[in-house]
């Protein structure tokens, strides 16, 4: 299932350190939640993401259980804190077992 | 075994108990919330949730959480065959409590979020949304 899945992140470049710096995530997945049925009348089974986690420099930033109450293509948005220049690693787990992964770099001036 | 009359009323009491107590429970929405909680108080505080009052379409509404000093934050849309949404958790690196998303809500219904604040005490706050077509596929 992982055909088509692709990560998109926007985080700034750069930031003053200690500065408060708005992510904005989205991944493409249809979030199939299992309620659906096809046209034979057979449920649809559920295939969605059900975790993701960001982390800058190996220390959590947000870790959040996604359930199948959210829509296609999740969106998350929300802030972190940079201390010094690292990398945000973001990690989107997939009820398949897929892990999809996607990294941005930020420079502290 | 005789059966007293006040045999008679305690069974009859116990018999109202053991079918109150399921439909009290079965409630897949408080489940879920006491599964959250550990059964403990829920209050009113330090939680917004912001979601519009009329969601033209289901499928993606746009919902926002924030709060001063939660933890994990729980959003639930009550109205939904499976209530849970998501629930956030915020590590050190956070520089804010709050989170949006796009949710997808079966019909016009509920949307609960519910903090776990740093003391360990839990808020909730709860935004009507009127839905003009579900987002269920139903």
């Amino acid at each position: 299932m992982a055909d088509g899945v692709k990560p998109r992140v926007k985080v700034p470049k750069t930031a003053s350190a200690g500065e408060k710096i708005v992510i904005k995530t989205l991944i493409s997945h249809k979030m199939e939640s299992g309620q659906r049925k096809d046209g034979d009348g057979n449920l649809i089974p559920r295939s969605i993401i059900n975790r993701f986690t960001c982390d800058f420099n190996g220390e959590n930033v947000v870790d959040v259980v996604l359930e199948p109450a959210i829509s296609t293509n999740p969106y998350l948005e929300f802030e972190a804190v940079v201390p010094e220049s690292g990398e945000f690693k973001f990690t989107w787990y997939d009820d398949d077992g897929s892990v999809y992964e996607e990294t941005k770099e930020i420079a502290v001036e | 075994m005789q059966l007293t009359r006040r045999d008679a009323i305690l069974m009859g009491v116990g018999a109202t108990f053991m079918t109150a107590l399921p439909l009290h429970v079965s409630a897949a929405g408080e489940d879920a919330i006491a599964a959250f909680t550990g059964g403990a108080d829920v209050g009113q505080g330090d939680i917004k949730l912001t979601a519009p009052e009329i969601a033209e379409n289901g499928n993606t509404v746009p919902i926002e959480v924030s709060s001063e000093t939660a933890t994990e934050i729980m959003v639930l849309a009550l109205g939904n065959p499976t209530p849970a949404v998501a629930t956030f958790k915020y590590g050190p690196l956070s520089a804010s409590r709050t989170a949006s998303t796009r949710i997808r809500l079966a019909g016009t219904q509920d949307v609960v979020a519910i903090a776990k604040l740093e003391d360990g005490s839990f808020v909730q706050a709860t935004s009507t949304v009127k839905v003009t077509i579900g987002g269920c596929g139903g």
